[in-house]
């Protein structure tokens, strides 16, 4: 198994006739990943073609997942549209198939808008969102796999260990460090780097706990809120597989952002301090360095006797 | 803004020289004003005032109330041209170029109120202490019971019985409660319709004829909205930002400078922060945060370097890029035109790891530049501090 997203899962591509949607489906379907098709208002009926794969394109989320049953999207669309798109799109699922995983890769949306769209999915049973500023969420395959987003699909290989991070690029160097010790992931998420997203650590590490195929997580966190606070506060309690961990921004000043809308340390709030101190409270190894992650990962293998 | 939206503010004018704080006294009716700092940033009232060249002491407090014209001119010379150096700005602190005159009025009682997102319950969240005053960071330490909270649903947006209930808790009654319950309400309005990331009234004021009066704000905007509006577009003012990082955004890179030597170009905000991170460990000091992005291409990559050396502290330069998307080949040849473009004399470590990165390596080998190559971040991070000699 892995989690939310099946190795042969059937994808839908918001925005699939813009540069950036055609670009990333296309690499996607070079993956393995089944795109079954994208929306793009006012383009239905027209055909997409992703290296060699013709996709057809619908006006509404609606009629696509009636064509073509698929469990789940992946947004591409400008940030000022990414709101009302994933609103369109979990409504769609729970309207035709009663639930769906939808994807938002968009960096950039407001943030009151992402308030709207989040408490509005968290009031529809079944349907998640993943997002918005990630990468996406990839279950890499015996052959290919499901890649849903803009990771890079062959740094992956099929395995036991969990990855749920904040960032983009420093989720590939948890992937390669794993993969160092010749571990591969059962599902990697990137869950943003937003001040207000969907899916949160604490959802992906119940989901890890419960899946059979994860034997360990890596948790990658950086500065900003309290969410891996949370966590770690969850896993003492929860959770019996071993996780390690990583924050970014120990060198990060107060009050600047990070690049990403919420890496920012206000009034105090938010250091990577705060957030070691708590997961390593937790029983949550973390790594100094990056480029320590797959020693620490091999290290708690260990203890567990999974090594 | 306050004004338009229907909020009870006290009349003030806005400064930019001794003799228009001088007039603005004069049309305030010439009673007692307050003379107040501006600039981006808070704690004013307990800042102090420098010499911007000596840097001698002027005068103890960026916010002052004059009971006469004198006062007026003398804090006006005071603050205008001069350096406010407060909790929030850092020890450089901030020119002051801009003061404002406000009509003063019979307080009874100082009040703290703010509106902003609240990441873990990820909808609006309005606070509310009756301690107002100065410094809400202690309170929040010390009596974060005496922190009244309420959270707003982005459905219904702010229901008068939970700003009525506000009000109760404040201890408000009578003519008061009317008067909190309007302000409230149109500020949470004017902070959904503006798309502010924080709106901090300290203090408000409940004065002795019962009215609340919003003494003092300052208000945040969400940067990802500022596409839809273009009059908060127009207010900011470039000069109280780092021009570097005012130029770097221009170009699409997010850019942060910091104090160290040893200057950073690294693809994603995450993987940006653990390099400085992994610098310092080994004993660095990085000079900025600086993400490409992941898409970044020759000429950003180029752009990003001449920023980075636009820097004079900046004595090496470490590039960690993990090549996903973007193949580690073509940013090798990016590494490369950008020195060659930019004469770099610095030393130069380069991390490229990701798709396609022996050929990255070898076209940076071949090169015949003073460029380094390294496997992992860390050995990355050793050279690049070995190699500028230690930290500053």
């Amino acid at each position: 198994m892995s989690i939310w997203i099946k190795e042969e899962a059937k994808v839908l591509v918001q925005g699939i006739t813009g540069n950036q949607g055609t670009f990333h489906a296309t690499k996607m379907v070079e993956y393995g990943t089944k795109i079954v098709g994208g929306v793009t208002p006012r383009k239905g009926g027209q055909i997409v073609d992703l290296g060699g794969v013709q996709s057809p394109v619908w006006d509404t989320m609606v009629e696509a997942i009636e064509a073509t049953d698929a469990d789940a999207s992946v947004i591409y669309v400008p940030p000022r549209f990414a709101g009302a798109a994933i609103i369109e799109a979990a409504d769609a699922f729970s309207q035709v198939r009663g639930n769906g995983v939808i994807v938002c890769i968009t960096e950039g949306i407001p943030t009151l808008d992402m308030v709207k769209a989040v408490d509005h999915v968290s009031k529809i049973d079944g349907v998640r969102l993943i997002g918005p500023n990630c990468p996406g969420i990839i279950t890499p395959g015996d052959n290919g796999g499901a890649k849903i987003g803009i990771m890079p699909g062959h740094i992956h290989a099929k395995g036991r260990i969990g990855i749920v991070s904040k960032s983009g690029t420093l989720t590939y160097e948890a992937v390669a460090q794993a993969m160092s010790i010749d571990e591969g992931q059962s599902t990697c998420i990137g869950i943003g780097g937003d001040p207000v997203n969907g899916t949160g650590f604490i959802d992906c590490l119940s989901a890890f706990e419960n899946d059979e195929q994860t034997a360990a997580v890596v948790m990658i966190g950086e500065i900003g809120g309290t969410a891996e606070e949370e966590a770690a506060e969850w896993v003492a309690e929860n959770m019996t597989k071993p996780v390690v961990g990583f924050v970014a921004g120990m060198t990060a000043p107060p009050g600047k952002r990070m690049g990403h809308a919420g890496a920012i340390i206000s009034g105090g709030k938010g250091t990577a301090a705060e957030k070691v101190a708590a997961m390593e409270a937790a029983g949550i190894r973390c790594a100094n360095d990056p480029s320590e992650i797959g020693a620490v990962l091999l290290k708690s293998l260990k203890t567990a006797g999974l090594r | 803004m306050f004004r338009e939206a229907g909020l009870t503010v006290q009349e003030g004018v806005h400064c930019t020289t001794v003799e228009q704080a001088l007039a603005a006294y004069d049309s305030l009716g010439g009673n007692i004003v307050a003379v107040k700092s501006q600039i981006h940033a808070g704690g004013r009232g307990k800042g102090s005032l420098y010499h911007p060249d000596s840097g001698d002491l002027v005068m103890e407090g960026g916010v002052k109330i004059a009971f006469n014209r004198e006062d007026v001119e003398n804090f006006a010379n005071n603050i205008l041209g001069n350096v406010l150096v407060t909790k929030q700005t850092g020890p450089d602190g901030k020119l002051v170029n801009n003061l404002y005159v406000e009509g003063g009025c019979q307080i009874a009682h100082e009040y703290y109120l703010a509106i902003l997102i609240d990441r873990e319950e990820k909808m609006p969240l309005i606070m509310a202490s009756c301690e107002g005053g100065m410094d809400i960071e202690e309170v929040a330490e010390n009596t974060p019971e005496a922190i009244f909270k309420v959270h707003v649903d982005p459905q219904t947006g702010l229901l008068s019985s939970q700003a009525q209930d506000l009000a109760n808790s404040l201890g408000l009654s009578g003519a008061a409660v009317d008067s909190f319950v309007k302000n409230v309400t149109g500020l949470f309005e004017l902070f959904v319709s503006k798309d502010c990331s924080m709106v901090e009234i300290n203090p408000m004021v409940r004065t002795e004829d019962d009215r609340i009066v919003l003494l003092d704000a300052k208000v945040g905007f969400d940067e990802n909205a500022l596409f839809r509006h273009p009059d908060i577009m127009e207010l900011r003012d470039l000069s109280e930002e780092e021009p570097t990082e005012v130029r770097a955004k221009a170009a699409d890179l997010s850019y942060v400078k910091l104090d160290g030597n040893i200057g950073c170009l690294v693809n994603g905000a995450g993987l940006a922060m653990a390099t400085m991170d992994v610098i310092k460990l080994y004993g660095g000091e990085p000079a900025n945060f600086l993400d490409v992005g992941g898409g970044a291409n020759e000429e950003q990559v180029t752009t990003a370097f001449g920023i980075i050396m636009e820097d004079p502290n900046v004595k090496g330069i470490l590039v960690n890029i993990f090549g996903g998307i973007m193949r580690c080949d073509i940013i090798a040849r990016g590494v490369i035109a950008a020195t060659q473009a930019l004469d770099l004399e610095d030393p130069l470590v380069v991390r490229l790891v990701g798709t396609n990165f022996e050929e990255g390596r070898r076209i940076l080998s071949e090169s015949g530049l003073n460029i380094h190559t390294a496997e992992t971040l860390a050995e990355g991070a050793q050279k690049i501090v070995e190699l500028v000699g230690g930290g500053n």
